[in-house]
């Protein structure tokens, strides 16, 4: 189903992630996180645009470990765990954080 | 957790067998795979032009090839002994999730069209032509088994229903249909070289992050090498230990007891995963050539040993197929065991005395055991019968103080499969994981209760994943779930570690 992001439509998969990574835009993660009833604030855009800066360096979303471990040494260690990820995105870090990313799903047995 | 979207199984204090509901999940149906990644199999894009011809054609040659699908599909006599033996249908109440109901997707086809009695006097023997509304459902049910080849236990004829599923699969597979999660993987293997796609240069952050961890954590230098040349173990693990908790927490401790005995070892970029999808999909030449990529890491690194991290069906492709699908191993060191499992490795170091394990440290769990199914039904460790049951717990036992076994019919050769194996461990097919697991719920709550257990350890990483994700939709927590290797890795004291004992001294001192 595509998503329509200010008056331009983004093609997305079955799973409703971004078919091309590099069209994404800021407003993708806001509209496809209203669709989820969530708003997002300071705390989301932080984790999305390591998950996007590990990417472009990567090609692969962050291990849980390394994302949590970044957002410990970020934001103090109280939030270096993944409580307080699935605390942001209650469908998951991996899958619901990386969506509005714009990457890829992670694949695999996790 | 997401919020679901279907009914979640009400756990009973005894396992009910349900009232069967006819039709109940015909229309769970996992995503199909795009042309793009039948492709990259060597399976026709999208669904061929006379397919069914080409789908009995192919039954044909599995039929010629498999003379066990033959006798499967022959020797059934409807008895009954299977029938509340699945996961799925206890946990979804549809009759086509019965052993017997799911052979007989594919049995009635064979009936018509390769014996007697089906081609002359079909509705005698309830046999019907290969028709849109049975490819229907053979895309429904035969992904909703997880190819945990329990009911075979049960059958007195040992009919193996794993068998036959990945039979259909691979008919589906070669007529242009096949089901996205797996081939998409398999896919990924091939690109990249594991099922999570993660580049040679990610794992080695991954790996150097986790070295600084453990040194942070206890003042000792573990590593954890990648591609290391002429090291003596490659260790074949699951990239899910990259990337995924607990997961990781296993690899951790893999790394710990590595370290402790003195063995020089390794990982690979070439062969950074353990599992293979193709045996999944019932493909022959997809499983031969996942493995021979362990094959050449080996070869290519000069080791002299190959140990394979927890993954169950890993291990039944390892302990069972892998040397007439990539042997033969003449070149590797004929003192050791090959393929040897992780567990197998400690379990030997634990006897020799190599670790030196502070049991309390696992004193805040209270542990049970999940016996994977490919382990416990396919496999074996050690030298003794049942060791795939025993070696597990004794790693366990001899790490935690608190252990408890979940009911007898519920574990070992009796164990109930997690709900997330064999290809189905993806999220569109959510609701079938979550009322396949039913069963081990119940089993697990039932001893939550009655001996106030607080962990469950796993030795797949199918298992951790899948109980991850629906051990919430049951009201339990999904850090529950634990590797054995973390257990191990929590109480393992490395040579030269500081423990909180010898800081507190230092600070007595000072």
């Amino acid at each position: 189903m595509p998503i329509e992001v200010d008056g331009k439509t983004f093609e997305t998969d079955e799973e409703g992630y971004l078919a091309n990574i590099n069209d994404w835009v800021p407003g993708v993660a806001t509209v496809m996180a209203a669709e989820d009833e969530l708003d997002l604030s300071d705390e989301h855009w932080d984790i999305i645009n390591f998950l996007r800066d590990y990417y472009e360096e990567y090609q692969i979303a962050p291990a849980v470990r390394v994302l949590t471990k970044a957002v410990g040494k970020k934001l103090g260690k109280d939030k270096g765990n993944s409580k307080y990820l699935y605390g942001l995105f209650p469908y998951g870090p991996g899958k619901q954080a990386c969506r509005y990313a714009g990457l890829p799903k992670p694949t695999g047995c996790v | 957790m997401a919020k679901a979207d279907f009914e979640i199984p009400e756990l009973k204090e005894y396992p009910e067998i349900p009232p069967v509901q006819p039709g109940a999940t015909a229309g769970l149906k996992s995503f199909v795979a795009k042309p793009e990644m039948q492709d990259a199999l060597g399976f026709p894009g999208e669904l061929v032009d006379g397919w069914q011809e080409k789908a009995i054609e192919h039954m044909g040659e599995l039929l010629g090839k498999y003379r066990s699908l033959q006798v499967f599909l022959d020797s059934c006599v409807k008895c009954g002994a299977c029938t509340d033996k699945c996961h799925y249908y206890l946990g979804t109440s549809d009759p086509k999730n019965m052993p017997v109901a799911r052979q007989d997707l594919l049995r009635k086809v064979y009936r018509r069209y390769f014996t007697f009695a089906g081609k002359y006097f079909p509705k005698l023997v309830g046999a019907t032509d290969l028709n849109k509304e049975v490819l229907d459902d053979w895309y429904s049910y035969f992904h909703q088994c997880s190819q945990c080849r329990r009911c075979s236990v049960f059958c007195p004829y040992g009919i193996d229903t794993a068998e036959i599923s990945m039979a259909a699969r691979e008919i589906m597979d070669r007529i242009g249909l096949g089901q996205k999660y797996c081939n998409e993987i398999i896919g990924k293997v091939y690109k990249i070289g594991n099922n999570l796609g993660l580049p040679g240069p990610a794992l080695e952050d991954t790996l150097e992050g986790l070295e600084e961890d453990v040194f942070d954590e206890t003042g000792v230098e573990v590593k954890y090498p990648l591609d290391k040349k002429g090291a003596d173990v490659l260790l074949v693990t699951p990239s899910a230990d990259f990337f995924a908790e607990p997961h990781v927490d296993g690899l951790i401790g893999y790394g710990k007891v590595f370290h402790e005995a003195g063995i020089d070892w390794t990982l690979s970029t070439t062969a950074s995963e353990a599992a293979n999808f193709g045996m999944f999909i019932g493909s022959y030449e997809n499983m031969r050539k996942i493995s021979m990529r362990i094959r050449e890491a080996a070869l290519e690194l000069g080791v002299k040993r190959i140990i394979f991290g927890e993954c169950g069906h890993a291990w039944r492709v390892a302990y069972s197929f892998l040397n007439t699908l990539a042997g033969p191993w003449d070149f590797l060191d004929k003192n050791y065991p090959m393929p040897q499992h992780i567990l197998e490795f400690t379990w030997g170091e634990i006897q020799k005395g190599t670790l030196n394990i502070d049991k309390s440290l696992n004193d805040d769990m209270v542990v049970t055991f999940h016996d994977s199914c490919n382990v416990a039904r396919a496999s074996r460790m050690g030298d003794e019968p049942g060791g795939q049951f025993t070696i597990p717990r004794n790693v366990i036992k001899a790490v935690c103080n608190n252990f408890v076994d979940m009911d007898p019919d519920t574990t070992h050769e009796k164990t109930f499969c997690c709900g997330g194996g064999g290809g189905l461990l993806t999220d569109d097919l959510m609701e079938i994981r979550v009322k396949g697991a039913k069963p081990r719920m119940e089993a697990l709550r039932n001893v939550i209760e009655e001996h106030g257990v607080t962990n469950m350890a796993a030795i797949c990483a199918i298992c951790k994943a899948q109980f991850t994700k629906v051990l919430p939709y049951y009201g339990l927590g999904m850090d529950m779930i634990v590797s054995v290797h973390q257990l191990v890795s929590n109480a393992v004291i490395l040579t030269g570690q500081q423990t909180e004992e010898d800081e507190s001294k230092e600070d007595d001192a000072a």
